[in-house]
């Protein structure tokens, strides 16, 4: 047993991790893009094998498995990466261009569609749907009628959540670090310290349960890291609007938009309720 | 990442599995919680039988992966855990491992290795808990002895233990000197004269530690582990492993307990509740992933070399939490039956209050993990 990150999963998320903050690292770039796919990006994405990251060597793939596909998704969470990722992922071989970044591919998710009208190819039944005003400005988002349909990409939306809340935790540390008040950083008050302490704890219990869930392919596994990694993703990101202050609710700082979007994720692929069902079901 | 077992470690895992099968059925019946000595002579027994098959060194000697499925398959199998011989065996023993000379190695521990020797721990004062360098019991030198004179409180175990891994102050605190200098690490026999000890009761009924009253106990210099001085850094050898990974075998406990817990809701009904069937579906949630990261940190260890990580605190900081939201469920689940001392689950859960206090407070977790893993300035 090595439960731990081999050389070439690293040099994995290295990579993935300076192609996206490249692009994706100042808030002007994300304002931007409100609404919109960076179709640039999306396809430096697929050439960089983002998408077909899971498909074989030969059907034009780069064969790797879910813990490198965690990895990526993880790293899409750091940076807020906009766009329907997780279905055009899971569409690479079945839907011509997905893998490669040149179609952008969104799919029915529970009672949602993300990037509907943005989307080259829909997967599911649109009928009926309808436009929410999407409390996160990077997600447009509609809602279909009837019953919610299963959501496929269960763990990548953790492993999003879980990147989205090591970013905030990272985030709140370092304001804590350079922010001073009463004459010294805020990060030397022990009410801050254990906010960011609880902020790192929530993180990497996430990230125990997302990797192990990759490892394994148990599903019951992968829902427990979904709740976990919502949980991490949303309540960090309150805490780090709070580290921030006053700050922190403005557009000023990113963090609002890390909350928007983990509330989004949290309704996708499997929500809280689904899960601690299924949990409890099995005990 | 890899969760699969080697073929070694899955051969430890079937030759340990298989002798636990019979040895358990030689281990006579449990003694009461109140009867201390009962329980010393029920732990040693244990450890001797651990030690005879060959499993005596565990704790020390094995693989961090190897540790990890010993006290998952002792726990699975329902066998005892250190008990008495806690103290002996998961702090003073790694310590004189660690930093003793070999006459001192070779004195202690071979009879705690054995099961025969018991050790308790006088670390924590009543004026110095949780800032354990505040600690002002006083030793001073007298020809080839310590005389030591002070209080100690908490200390485990006390009542049946033959020594005590006790700390105390060297030099006084003064400019020159800051309170982490000036600390020693003594063995201090039990049996010598000056020392009184006081059971505490804890809030579950038992009498686990006491206070401990030490008037001029002479304590020889040959019994100091480390440099006279060098107490601190020598005390946070013996915590590392603490907080590393000591709770092993509880997560895998934990877990039945939550199976237990959710058979005896469909049993009583209970189970119809949705509210409680989420909340028990998050517990599993939360108890697997508490496996995982233990894995994780055992994985870290051994790549490490065997020393425990940063790691540790964050899991008791989850942990101890979680085991009490478990048996808060429990309680849930039992009704009026919570409120009788005679189930297992009621002693549990009162049990369960002391994990966020033992070995480092929540709070002071918090702090370790803000300062040291990430990087905030220390307050004033």
């Amino acid at each position: 047993m090595d439960f731990q990150l081999t050389d070439d999963q690293r040099a994995l998320r290295t990579g993935v991790r300076e192609l996206l903050e490249g692009r994706l690292s100042s808030r002007a770039s994300l304002r931007d893009t409100a609404g919109r796919i960076d179709r640039g990006l999306w396809r430096e994405l697929g050439e960089a094998g983002f998408f077909s990251l899971a498909l074989p060597e030969d059907r034009g793939g780069v064969g790797l498995g879910p813990p490198e596909a965690v990895l990526a998704f993880e790293e899409a969470g750091r940076v807020l990466l906009p766009g329907p990722a997780v279905a055009t992922f899971l569409a690479a071989g079945e839907v011509v261009g997905a893998g490669t970044g040149e179609a952008v591919v969104t799919a029915v998710d529970g009672t949602l569609v993300p990037w509907l009208e943005e989307a080259d190819v829909v997967q599911g039944d649109v009928t009926g749907a309808v436009p929410l005003r999407s409390v996160d400005p990077l997600t447009p988002l509609h809602r279909v009628p009837g019953a919610p349909r299963p959501g496929r990409g269960v763990l990548l939306h953790a492993a999003e959540q879980l990147g989205s809340a090591v970013r905030t935790c990272e985030t709140a540390v370092q304001y804590a670090r350079e922010r001073e008040q009463f004459g010294q950083p805020i990060g030397a008050f022990q009410a801050v310290k254990h906010l960011c302490a609880q902020m790192l704890v929530r993180a990497e219990v996430a990230r125990a349960a997302v990797y192990a869930a990759a490892v394994t392919g148990d599903a019951l596994e992968a829902a427990g890291a979904k709740l976990l990694a919502d949980d991490a993703a949303v309540r960090n990101a309150r805490d780090c609007l709070q580290v921030h202050g006053g700050m922190g609710f403005t557009w000023e700082a990113d963090v609002h938009l890390h909350l928007k979007r983990a509330w989004v994720r949290a309704r996708l692929g499997q929500v809280a309720d689904e899960a601690e069902e299924a949990l409890a079901s099995a005990l | 990442m890899d969760l699969t077992y080697t073929e070694e470690e899955e051969a430890f895992r079937a030759v340990l599995r298989e002798w636990l099968a019979t040895a358990l059925l030689k281990l006579p019946d449990r003694p009461s919680p109140h009867d201390w000595p009962g329980r010393r002579a029920y732990d040693t027994a244990w450890q001797r039988t651990l030690y005879d098959a060959g499993y005596g060194h565990v704790h020390w000697d094995a693989s961090p992966t190897q540790r990890l499925i010993f006290l998952e398959e002792t726990e699975k199998a329902g066998a005892p855990y250190v008990g008495a011989n806690f103290v002996g065996l998961l702090h003073a023993g790694p310590t004189i491992a660690s930093e003793g000379t070999p006459e001192q190695r070779a004195r202690w521990l071979p009879p705690v290795l054995r099961g025969e020797e018991v050790w308790c721990q006088g670390f924590s004062e009543p004026d110095a808990g949780s800032d354990l360098a505040s600690l002002r019991t006083r030793a001073w030198r007298d020809g080839d002895h310590y005389v030591v004179s002070g209080s100690k409180i908490w200390t485990s175990h006390a009542e049946v233990a033959d020594w005590c891994e006790l700390l105390v102050r060297t030099t006084p605190v003064s400019e020159a000197v800051p309170k982490h200098r000036g600390i020693t690490w003594l063995a201090m026999p039990m049996d010598a004269p000056g020392i009184t000890v006081r059971p505490l009761r804890t809030l579950a009924g038992s009498t686990e530690f006491a206070e401990m009253f030490l008037d001029e106990v002479r304590v020889p210099v040959a019994h100091r582990v480390g440099d006279e001085n060098d107490g601190w850094r020598v005390t946070m050898v013996t915590l590392s492993y603490e907080r590393g990974t000591a709770f092993v075998g509880e997560v895998v406990a934990c877990r039945r307990v939550l199976g237990e817990i959710a058979r005896e809701a469909r049993r009583n009904g209970r189970w119809d509740d949705p509210a409680l069937r989420r909340r028990l579906g998050r517990l599993a949630a939360e108890f697997s992933a508490l496996w995982r990261l233990t894995q994780w940190n055992v994985s870290e260890a051994q790549r490490t070399g065997g020393v425990p990580g940063a790691g540790g605190s964050v899991f008791k900081l989850r942990y101890s939490h979680a085991r009490q939201e478990l048996y808060d469920a429990a309680a849930h689940v039992l009704g009026e039956d919570a409120l009788d001392l005679g189930h297992e689950w009621t002693l549990d859960r009162l049990s369960s209050l002391a994990y966020t206090i033992a070995a480092g407070t929540s709070q002071i977790q918090q702090n370790i993990v803000a300062e040291r893993i990430l990087g905030l300035p220390k307050g004033r």
